[in-house]
């Protein structure tokens, strides 16, 4: 066992190993952590002694966390208060310097330790957002008499990287779904000078947002992104890409109800409005509850909450080859062709986002193999 | 999630459906991480989580590598079961959390999982302690 201390004496400067020391990690549980972390990054396992090599002598960041617009679902998505895991392992970590969900100060005081936090660690802290930032006028997104935008602005200022945890962070989410009564954005629209990491998901799943800051902890540096900003390790790959439904997608074999014989075998849930071909996220691999299940595992289709604008793409159970049309018809007739209704619908899927995407619909860029 | 809910997450049966078809090749790239092993000393580690398997089809995998003469239990931030299979030299470590689900589980092909063995500054730290006590017993007696 490491040698433990208290954990007042730790600084906010110590190395991570030593803050996980203050949790009675011993070395081999600090190895067992390394190696889900590694496996959580899609990383190869090979490279499990170099990250515990790095994450020995990382330094503990300080993060200021910023929540706007938002439910406090992406709070709750990672913190899991009710039970110890790898995600809490990691907050133990960090000095999480500002968090006015969780932080037990108030006020004055809490603003304060936010300023302080920010000048001790100016160019080096962590940003994280939640929640769109309304840009429709004072009141919406008010606090300690300022306004979203403009505690955004200060805080991005000093901040070493930006990371959006969430959909609404990310991309807007819905707060800015149609009509958009707070005039909500993300992040990037307001914040162009500074690197940004869109963890996108409403939540997003709580592994993710953890292996993103181990993978800043470990090489210092941000992942690769994709062309939305979102790390491609966790959102290089569709859900279909991924889904273990998808061999019967590839023969045809559909769920046409919730309660058929169809949904009963586990097929393919791509005509009851599944969103996976056009949604990168990391759900079929990583799963949700402890890597138990995922949404299409539990028998419902993927709603593409990680894409851009997923609350104004149509109806949760239009099948995405009807989402942009009014031609029923289309799929009626593939779906008369029987076997063939695979390739049938996934031929006049691929027609529609060729279209949508020639329409300019970034959320609709998916290809259907 | 509490430790009862967990259990029984775990304990609803999950239907077998047609496999995917990883298997196979997965028991194929056992076989050359042994043949690797044993011609270069190599080891190997594949990461299961990193496979797209239907439901079942670990279970699946498991029960075709089946259990040999070794089970071992770290307990650690919860536990883990590293278990020797029917093949020797190929290991199969599934890690948990403290409320028993699992985080990761790897196939390790390998003469002896490196988690097994004591951290050379744990022995560093026990040959201390162990010194001490000694000395404690001299000056007692």
């Amino acid at each position: 066992m490491i040698p433990q201390a208290d954990a007042r004496s730790i600084p906010t400067d110590a190395p991570l190993l030593d803050a996980l020391a203050v949790r009675g990690v011993s070395r081999r549980g600090f190895v067992k952590f390394c190696a889900t972390i590694t496996s959580m990054l899609a990383l190869s396992p090979e490279l499990i002694p170099q990250v515990a090599q790095a994450l020995q002598s990382a330094r503990r960041p300080s993060v200021i966390w910023l929540p706007f617009q938002e439910c406090t679902g992406c709070t709750e998505s990672i913190t899991r208060a009710d039970a110890e895991t790898i995600e809490q392992l990691i907050f133990e970590a960090i000095s999480l310097d500002y968090q006015h969900t969780l932080q037990a100060a108030a006020g004055t005081a809490a603003e304060q330790a936010r300023q302080d936090a920010m000048r001790a660690n100016w160019g080096q802290y962590l940003l994280v957002v939640d929640g769109s930032v309304p840009l429709g006028g004072a009141g919406f997104c008010t606090i300690a008499g300022r306004s979203a935008a403009d505690i955004l602005v200060e805080a991005a200022r000093g901040a070493r990287a930006i990371i959006c945890v969430g959909t609404c962070a990310a991309f807007g989410g819905i707060p800015a779904a149609n009509p958009n009564p707070t005039q909500a954005v993300p992040v990037s629209q307001i914040v162009r000078d500074k690197p940004i990491v869109n963890i996108s998901g409403c939540p997003p799943i709580p592994n993710v947002i953890t292996a993103v800051l181990v993978q800043l902890l470990t090489f210092g540096e941000l992942p690769q992104l994709d062309h939305l900003g979102r790390p491609k390790v966790f959102y290089g790959e569709s859900i279909h890409d991924r889904c273990y439904r998808r061999p019967f997608y590839e023969r045809g074999q559909f769920a046409e109800s919730f309660d058929d014989e169809g949904a009963r075998q586990g097929w393919c849930l791509y005509k009851l409005g599944c969103k996976g071909p056009v949604t990168y996220n990391a759900c079929a691999t990583v799963k949700w509850n402890g890597g138990t299940s995922f949404p299409i595992g539990a028998g419902h289709g993927c709603i593409g909450c990680a894409e851009p604008g997923f609350w104004d793409r149509g109806g949760f159970y239009d099948a995405l080859s009807v989402t942009h049309t009014d031609n029923l018809e289309e799929i009626a007739l593939a779906a008369g062709a029987g076997v063939a209704v695979g390739a049938a619908a996934a031929l006049l899927a691929r027609k529609k986002q060729h279209a949508a995407a020639r329409a300019g619909d970034d959320g609709a860029k998916g290809e259907l193999p | 999630m509490s430790g009862a809910s967990a259990s029984a997450l775990a304990a609803i049966a999950v239907r077998i459906e047609r496999s995917s078809g990883n298997l196979e090749p997965l028991l194929h790239q056992i076989r050359h991480a042994l043949l690797r092993l044993l011609e270069e000393q190599v080891g190997s580690c594949i990461d299961l989580r990193s496979l797209p398997l239907a439901p079942g089809e670990q279970e699946q995998l498991l029960a075709a590598l089946g259990t040999g003469e070794i089970r071992a239990e770290l307990r650690a931030s919860g536990s883990s079961d590293i278990l020797e299979t029917a093949f020797p030299g190929v290991w199969v470590v599934t890690h948990r959390d403290v409320h028993g689900e699992v985080q990761a589980r790897f196939i390790e092909v390998t003469f002896s999982p490196e988690i097994l063995c004591s951290p050379r500054q744990d022995v560093a730290a026990g040959l201390l302690r162990l010194t001490a006590r000694l000395s404690e017993r001299k000056e007692l007696a």
